[in-house]
């Protein structure tokens, strides 16, 4: 088959696609999105009727994927890696449910934060999960495992964790097709007490998931994917996982004078580390990402002679390139020179973006009561705290704007605004809601809608039309639910509501509502919000 | 061959265009090719780039190693400055002289293009003016691309051919709007720089 030109992400929804997988499950989040928007958008997929609706958030995702394994088919959810931690109840048990139809997850880490909070590494949850873990090369290495990994999945009884980074997920090369699979029939698992985690049942499974470590073990150190190179000058040895192997190779295009175990799949492969390090001097461990086989080789006693991130012959942070892998191994120094007169551009909300406009009231409004009380969260919005607007305090993981003002509610801060986006609050801020409804907590939650999942690129919102019947249903007095268009002229009466809403001593929502402008041209969303009669309102 | 190029701009200048159409030639070619891309905050004015590598032989990294870029195309002149930590000595520097001004503290344009002219291997064309010439003001990307193309070791018609890929489904009428502003971008530098 011809190459196709691909993004590591499409690169593993193409092999999805092809290795007969019946379902994907995500949430947006850079840089994993574009994995669920390229199945979106295939013919084969939609021809196969391959499920591919966006999920609330990466929790959901992680446990209807587990359902359909549990009905015999191939399912995969893809996510950004703080997604990890909002799936990690279903992620971390479904390790011990093993699985009927294959799973694979695949987590996009963003070393050097390009557009996250942190840059954690989801090599350590694999590995407390017990799962084996693929960390590809390249794009073609992330297709072929993701095309092989459905069927490792079902002979292991495991997902796999499949770990990219934001270099592999939005880089292009050619990428060699395979062909299409059938996708599985639908069948129940043959144990039918294998999903029921009741104590006496997982005692069981899980001593079995232990049993087969010895067996994943093995299958690393037999893997096409892992590499033992050999090399002539034996004063060091390199170990390069992932894509790390590109920059080492990068420096050396006559081939690499040192022996080279290339690591792509985990556990780490015992046998093969200990060749290294009996016949190197030293050994270089080459990561993008934390040193997470570095200090499992180096150990609490450090008695191997191990460098990398640890010992600062690398970064300890962000992500690696060739200049830096370069300077580790010869010590040759490299500058960085920007002409002065460059100035940094950082993003900025849009031009008329309805948060703005929110914001600006909110400010007015909250100017009796001084600083420093209004809790946000992640979304195109938190760009909020920045001049000119400096209109929030905080943002720390999607959700907490409304549960931490509510602590710091609880604590005397009164009153405390929370700042959320449509998207987020069904992703997890109506169960904070639901916290403070139940205490009546004075809280002002501000619900930015703008009919979007802004920041990642206008996916579809899930709290489409919904918001004012959860807040309801979830015990929010009607009359302390406002709605408002945020634009200029109406400025006055918003500045009006938020100071009513704010003497207020009892829970209350505002919902500022504009359409994100970016999405204007999305025919489909225009019409739905036209039949939901959205932007009827006074 | 090999050809290292950083592509720079400002989130909605068409950075993505232009990469796409070289990958695409490259493709034409039967090169080798890898392309790194910045995405998600890029629609909000932010500064975006690419890493675009294309070879003759098998390519490893990625990223392009500081001072070995052959080419920096910009579409926008304080981003083209940027990037020259990646220039390497003998690479050409070519970009619009059209500022794309969203912040408050953007420097003095004359500084800005009187650092740019100081450069040894340095092309600055109004990219927009020669767009708007040719009656089609959003093409100015693709002038660049036209204008950056003398230094791109492929066939020029390999370019137009990645357009005819990438613009196809928009139309013929938007495929030869793109060709014409490719070449007039080509013809510019033809006529004014002695390469
Ligand atoms: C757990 C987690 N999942 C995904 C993301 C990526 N992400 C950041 S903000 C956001 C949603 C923003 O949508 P919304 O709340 O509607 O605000 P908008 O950007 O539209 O203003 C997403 C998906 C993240 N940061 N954390
Ligand atoms: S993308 Fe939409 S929500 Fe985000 S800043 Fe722009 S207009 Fe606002």
């Amino acid at each position: 088959m011809s190459k196709l030109l691909l993004l590591g992400d499409e690169a593993i929804a193409q092999a999805a696609i092809d290795a007969g997988m019946s379902g994907m499950y995500a949430y947006p989040g850079t840089p994993s999105t574009e994995i669920m928007e390229y199945i979106q958008h295939s013919k084969l997929a939609k021809e196969y009727k391959i499920h591919s609706d966006w999920s609330t958030n990466e929790k959901t995702a992680m446990e209807t994927a587990l359902g359909m394994s549990y009905a015999g088919k191939r399912s995969m959810v893809a996510m950004k890696h703080v997604g990890l931690n909002v799936a990690a109840d279903a992620f971390v048990n479904s390790s011990i449910t093993g699985v009927n139809g294959g799973i694979i997850v695949v987590v996009a880490d963003d070393p050097s934060m390009h557009s996250s909070q942190n840059e954690q590494d989801s090599r350590f949850y694999g590995k407390f999960s017990l799962m084996p873990i693929m960390e590809p090369k390249n794009q073609q290495e992330a297709y072929d495992m993701v095309y092989e990994g459905f069927e490792m999945s079902e002979k292991l009884n495991v997902p796999i964790l499949l770990r990219i980074t934001t270099r592999l997920a939005h880089s292009r090369a050619g990428v060699e097709r395979k062909e299409v699979q059938k996708h599985n029939k639908l069948i129940l698992p043959k144990n039918p007490t294998q999903f029921v985690l009741l104590p006496s049942i997982a005692k069981v499974q899980y001593k079995e998931l232990l049993d087969n470590q010895a067996e994943f073990i093995r299958l690393s150190e037999e893997s096409k994917y892992n590499t033992y190179t050999d090399g002539t000058d034996k004063k060091l040895g390199v170990i390069a996982c992932g894509i790390s192997i590109n920059y080492l190779n990068e420096n050396y295009p006559e081939g690499v004078p040192f022996p080279v175990l290339k690591i792509s799949q985990y556990p780490i492969p015992k046998k093969l580390v200990e060749k290294i390090m009996a016949e190197c001097d030293e050994v270089l461990v080459l990561e993008d990402g934390y040193p997470f086989v570095e200090e499992q080789i180096k150990g609490v006693l450090e008695n191997e002679p191990i460098k990398g991130r640890l010992d600062g012959s690398l970064p300890r942070d962000g992500e690696l390139n060739p200049n830096i892998v370069k300077r580790a191994i010869t010590g040759e120094q490299f500058e960085i020179t920007i002409p002065e007169i460059v100035e940094g551009r950082p993003p900025a909300l849009c031009k008329g973006c309805g948060h703005i406009d929110a914001y600006q009231a909110l400010n007015m409004a909250l100017n009796k009561y001084g600083k420093g009380r209004v809790f946000s969260d992640i979304g195109c919005y938190t760009l909020g705290a920045l001049e000119p607007y400096n209109a929030i305090n905080t943002c720390v993981d999607m959700g907490a704007s409304i549960t931490m003002a509510k602590g710091a509610a609880d604590a005397g801060l009164v009153p405390s605004v929370a700042v959320i986006g449509d998207s987020t609050f069904t992703h997890s801020g109506m169960t904070g809601l639901l916290d403070a409804v139940i205490e009546n907590t004075p809280i002002v939650v501000l619900i930015s809608d703008n009919y979007t999942t802004g920041m990642t690129g206008g996916q579809d919102s899930h709290a489409l039309g919904r918001i004012e019947k959860i807040c309801e249903g979830l015990g929010v007095l009607p009359e302390h639910i406002r709605v408002f268009n945020p634009i200029a002229k109406n400025m006055d009466k918003m500045v009006a509501i938020l100071e009513e809403e704010l003497a207020y001593d009892g829970i209350s929502v505002v919902i500022p509502r504009r359409q994100c402008v970016q999405t204007m041209r999305n025919k489909e969303l225009v019409a739905k919000v036209k039949e939901l009669k959205l932007n009827d309102f006074e | 061959m090999k050809t290292d190029i950083i592509i720079a701009g400002v989130g909605g200048q068409g950075i993505v265009s232009i990469a796409a159409t070289i990958g695409m030639a490259a493709l034409h070619e039967n090169l080798n090719l890898k392309q790194s891309e910045i995405h998600g905050m890029s629609q909000r004015g932010g500064d975006v780039s690419s890493n675009m590598r294309i070879s003759s032989n098998e390519i490893a990294s990625d990223l392009i190693p500081y001072g070995q870029a052959d080419l920096i195309l910009s579409i926008e002149p304080m981003e083209s400055l940027r990037y020259l930590p990646y220039l390497s000595k003998t690479g050409w520097l070519v970009t619009n002289s059209a500022p794309f001004i969203n912040i408050n503290n953007y420097p003095e344009l004359d500084d800005v293009v009187a650092k740019i002219k100081s450069l040894p291997h340095n092309v600055i064309i109004n990219a927009d003016a020669i767009a708007a010439d040719i009656g089609s003001r959003r093409s100015s990307n693709i002038v660049m691309l036209g204008a950056a193309s003398h230094f791109i070791d492929m066939n020029f018609d390999s370019l137009k051919e990645g357009l005819r890929q990438i613009f196809g489904r928009k139309g013929d009428a938007v495929v030869d709007a793109n060709i014409k502003a490719l070449e007039a971008g080509r013809k510019y530098v033809a006529d004014n720089y002695k390469l």
